[in-house]
C-alpha cells in the first residue's frame, strides 16, 4: 500500500474485519436452535485470542528489520516493560490498560526523542 | 490514541475514519495494523483479527440467553455492538436472563444504553485522533501507543497459567518463524500456541484448577 493513500484493497480489508467483528460478535445467537462447539473449540477458544495477541506485540517490540534486537538501548524495550510493570502492580485494576499505554510512551517518547533509542 | 496508532501506520483519512466506524474493535484493529502496513495478503490479516476477536465468541454464547428472544436483526445489531467493556458491565449488572418481559426490556434498555455511549466515545475519539494525528510527526513514533494498548490487553487476558504458556509460546513463535513469507509467522505462532497448550491440558492430571479462567 501506499502511505496515505487510500486503495481499494485496503478497504476490502476493512469491510471483512467489520465482517469479523459482527461474526464473532454474534457466532452463537445466529441460530435459534441450540447447539455447541465441539469440545477441543470450546478449548482452544481459551487461548487463541492472547496467542494472537502476543504473535503481533512480541515482533513488534522485540525486532528491528527482520532480526532480534541486538542492542539493550531500544526505547521500545524500556517502554514494554515500564507498561507492564505499571499493569502487574495496579493488577490489573480500574484504568489499568490507559496507565500501560500512559506510562510506556511516557518512557518511550524521552527515550526515542533525546535518546534517539 | 487508536486514530493516531492508525494513521501512522500510513492508512489514509478516509481509511481510517472507516476502519474506525464499522470494524469497531479495537484490539483486532491494531493487530490488523502492522499486518495491513506491510502488505501482508487478505486472509492472513483476516485470520488474525479473527483469532484477536475469538475472545466474543466465548461472549456470545454467555449472552445467548438474554438475547434468543429478539428478532435476528436486532440479536446481530445488539451483538456487533457489544465490546468487552458493556458485556462485562452488563452481565455484572443482570447475572442472570430476564424472565418477565419487563425485566428483558430493562436488560436491553441497559445494554443498548450503555453500547450506544460507548460507540459514541469510541468513534468520537477516533475521529479526533485522525485529525491530530496529522498535526504530529510520524518520526515520534506515537504509533507505538498502540502497541502498549496492546501489551495491557494482553496482560489483562492472562487469567490462568495456560494462557501465559500460550503467550509465551506465541511470542516466542513469532519471533523464530520471522523469516516466513506473507507474515506466516503470526498464524503459525497462533496455532502452535493453542496446539500445545491442548495437548498441556489434556495431559494435565485430572482435578487440577481449570479456575480463574473468566475474562
Amino acid at each position: 500500500m501506499t502511505p496515505g493513500q487510500t486503495d481499494a484493497w485496503t478497504v476490502v480489508v476493512i469491510l471483512a474485519l467489520a465482517l469479523i467483528t459482527v461474526l464473532t460478535r454474534t457466532f452463537f445467537f445466529l441460530s435459534s436452535k441450540p447447539w455447541a462447539l465441539p469440545h477441543w473449540a470450546q478449548r482452544g477458544l481459551q487461548y487463541a485470542p492472547i496467542a494472537a495477541l502476543s504473535a503481533v506485540i512480541v515482533p513488534e517490540i522485540a525486532m528491528v528489520q527482520g532480526h532480534l534486537v541486538s542492542s539493550w538501548q531500544d526505547a521500545r524495550l524500556f517502554a514494554a516493560l515500564a507498561g507492564g510493570g505499571w499493569f502487574y502492580w495496579r493488577r490489573g485494576q480500574g484504568q489499568a490498560v490507559l496507565g500501560t499505554i500512559v506510562v510506556g510512551m511516557a518512557v518511550y517518547l524521552p527515550l526515542h526523542l533525546l535518546l534517539r533509542w | 490514541m487508536m486514530g493516531v496508532a492508525m494513521v501512522d501506520s500510513g492508512l489514509s483519512t478516509f481509511e481510517a475514519l472507516l476502519m474506525g466506524t464499522i470494524v469497531f474493535a479495537g484490539s483486532s484493529q491494531l493487530a490488523a495494523i502492522p499486518l495491513i502496513a506491510v502488505g501482508a495478503p487478505m486472509w492472513v490479516v483476516l485470520a488474525t483479527g479473527f483469532c484477536v476477536n475469538l475472545r466474543f465468541v466465548v461472549f456470545s454464547a454467555h449472552l445467548r440467553p438474554y438475547m434468543m428472544h429478539l428478532p435476528l436483526w436486532q440479536r446481530l445489531l445488539t451483538g456487533y455492538l457489544t465490546t468487552d467493556l458493556s458485556y462485562v458491565l452488563f452481565t455484572k449488572r443482570f447475572p442472570k436472563h430476564g424472565g418477565s418481559a419487563a425485566q428483558r426490556h430493562a436488560q436491553q434498555a441497559y445494554l443498548a444504553g450503555n453500547c450506544g455511549v460507548n460507540w459514541t466515545a469510541w468513534v468520537g475519539c477516533t475521529v479526533v485522533g485522525v485529525f491530530l494525528a496529522a498535526l504530529i510527526p510520524a518520526r515520534w513514533g506515537l504509533g507505538f501507543a498502540g502497541i502498549l494498548a496492546l501489551l495491557g490487553i494482553l496482560a489483562s487476558l492472562a487469567s490462568s497459567p495456560l494462557r501465559w504458556v500460550s503467550a509465551g509460546i506465541a511470542g516466542t513463535a513469532a519471533v523464530a518463524s520471522f523469516a516466513l513469507p506473507l507474515k506466516l509467522n503470526i498464524l503459525v505462532a497462533i496455532a502452535a500456541a493453542v496446539a500445545l497448550c491442548l495437548l498441556l491440558e489434556a495431559i494435565r492430571p485430572p482435578g487440577a484448577s481449570t479456575a480463574g479462567e473468566v475474562e
